[in-house]
């Protein structure tokens, strides 16, 4: 396989974009990452996009998009992996150039959410469920996330003031991040008084819904030296890894297993651990996912997650800040689009391009995006090189 | 428009809990599977599900999918049933507030669901309390 950097990023402000359709908006973020990869063309793109039919009507979106980009006859594929779209767009884009396939190759993620009412968003994300087995008796997705809180609360201790935590600290970080959809800071009274969605989760546990995309460029590392782009990133590992779809199914309700085993997979094909890492990108469609992604990551023990959050330990001047952009929390969750956007900004951390979010001497950064109730995680390890 | 296939084809499960056990490994599961994810088994017995069980965990929903709206604010949990399955179900003919984990309960066979657009009824299991 050949080393793979990544040599361009794009990505538009998010929020609810009433005037600009699902193709503007996705040809806006991948035209800034071609540009910022100072290349003429790409071979092949992917787009990750969990719903373009439920949300504006639209299938067929790798010959749409590339299409729209100018760029003709290439290869476009639309990757769909509920909310983990991106990050799984961007591991095919990565693959297809280390396998030589492709040399320069565009990996993109869309989500036009606000086309449809609220009703018909919440339905087009409980797909990302057991439509038969979960959805069909009246669960909703903050209903999954929630009845996982409740697992996690009642083993571990995990208290309500923990869960808000993780909200506070990523409005605060979105505060500073310019594409952010909510750049108001919260507090933790405010969360803990918002109104119950599904208990123990409230509307600020809960992710926004979003109109965005993202976009990056990679190509060979030999051939990125040569573009000199300085510093460069490198893609350091790439790993992929499911679980049963109903939350029911699985064992241990207050672990997410596949973010564990991918985990396992990126530390051992990076060569790293835990200690290397300098931030961490990850998926927080709810406060509680973020403690539980936490502790699969290896972080923090099992159950010490909640703690470690309500302690700064995760803050962006904390011992493994999680989540310098805002998150889904704060930076918003057009859900095609979050994984792509993770690695955005991942890259520029590591480029040092982040101002006044950035993260002092980074070297490495991981980012985890996540498929439905953790069904699936796609995670990335990213090295300025 | 959903049509009525999709309904009927679940029938054997929502109205009698029939389920599969594995004939290799023992491992049961609802709704039945072709391949066994224990041990790529495909030879199955069909069983039937035990009926009691106790909440593994739970929610109280306040914003309900379309369908629910009425019935909202209610509680669903994860239930554990005394076979070892579990299922997803609304825990109904209680406070939804008092629900806690670890709670006995048992399945009843109730309409889940308001008329669709295509009219069709929704029926399958909940669970109450068991006292």
């Amino acid at each position: 396989m050949r080393e793979v950097a990544v040599i361009g990023v794009g990505m538009n402000s998010w929020g609810e974009l009433w005037e600009k359709s699902h193709r503007a908006i996705w040809t806006e973020a991948a035209l800034q990452a071609i540009e910022d990869a100072g290349v003429d063309h790409v071979d092949a793109m992917y787009v990750g996009c969990m719903s373009g039919g439920l949300f504006v009507g639209q299938e067929h979106l790798g010959a749409l998009l590339s299409d729209q980009l100018g760029m003709g006859p290439i290869p476009g594929t639309r990757v769909e992996s509920a909310c983990a779209s991106g990050g799984l767009s961007f591991r095919h884009a990565y693959m297809a150039v280390a396998s030589g396939m492709h040399d320069v190759v565009l990996a993109t993620g869309v989500e036009k959410m606000t086309d449809v009412d609220g009703a018909a968003a919440t339905y087009a994300l409980s797909t990302a469920a057991d439509q038969e087995y979960e959805c069909y008796n009246g669960i909703t997705f903050p209903g999954l996330y929630a009845m996982m809180a409740n697992v996690h609360m009642n083993k571990y201790g995990t208290t309500r003031e923990q869960l808000a935590a993780v909200a506070v600290k990523n409005h605060d970080n979105g505060s500073l991040n310019p594409l952010a959809q909510f750049r108001g800071k919260v507090t933790a009274e405010q969360v803990m008084n918002s109104v119950m969605v599904a208990d123990p989760l409230r509307v600020l546990d809960c992710s926004p819904i979003t109109d965005g995309a993202a976009a990056v460029v990679v190509a060979p590392l030999d051939m990125a030296r040569s573009m000199a782009r300085s510093p460069l990133v490198r893609v350091a590992a790439s790993a992929h890894a499911t679980d049963a779809i109903a939350l029911h199914d699985r064992e241990d309700l207050a672990v997410l297993s596949s973010t564990e085993k991918a985990a396992e997979g990126a530390y051992r094909q990076a060569g790293v651990g835990t200690s290397d890492l300098s931030f961490c990108e990850v998926h927080d469609c709810f406060t509680i996912a973020e403690i539980m992604v936490s502790e699969a990551l290896g972080l923090f023990d099992r159950g010490s997650g909640g703690a470690a959050a309500a302690s700064g330990a995760t803050a962006l001047d904390g011992k493994i800040p999680i989540n310098p952009s805002g998150g889904l929390k704060s930076k918003g969750h057009p859900v095609g689009a979050t994984g792509i956007a993770q690695i955005r900004e991942a890259v520029l951390q590591l480029r040092g391009e982040c101002g006044d979010r950035q993260v002092q001497n980074a070297r490495y950064g991981l980012t985890q995006n996540m498929g439905g109730t953790g069904a699936s995680s796609v995670i990335h390890i990213f090295e300025r090189a | 428009m959903t049509g009525p296939a999709r309904y009927w084809r679940e029938i054997p499960q929502r109205y009698r809990y029939e389920a599969a056990k594995c004939k290799g490994c023992g491992k049961v599961f609802f709704p039945p599977r072709t391949v066994c994810n224990g041990c790529r088994g495909q030879a199955f017995d069909d069983i039937r599900l035990a009926q009691t069980g106790t909440v593994e965990t739970f929610t109280v929903i306040r914003v309900a999918p379309s369908g629910f709206a009425d019935q909202a604010p209610y509680a669903v949990g994860i239930i554990k049933l005394d076979d070892g399955v579990k299922l997803t179900a609304q825990i109904v003919d209680c406070d939804p507030e008092k629900v806690a984990i670890g709670d006995p309960v048992k399945l009843e066979f109730r309409r889940l669901q308001e008329d669709g657009e295509s009219g069709i009824l929704c029926y399958g299991y909940k669970f109450v309390p068991a006292t």
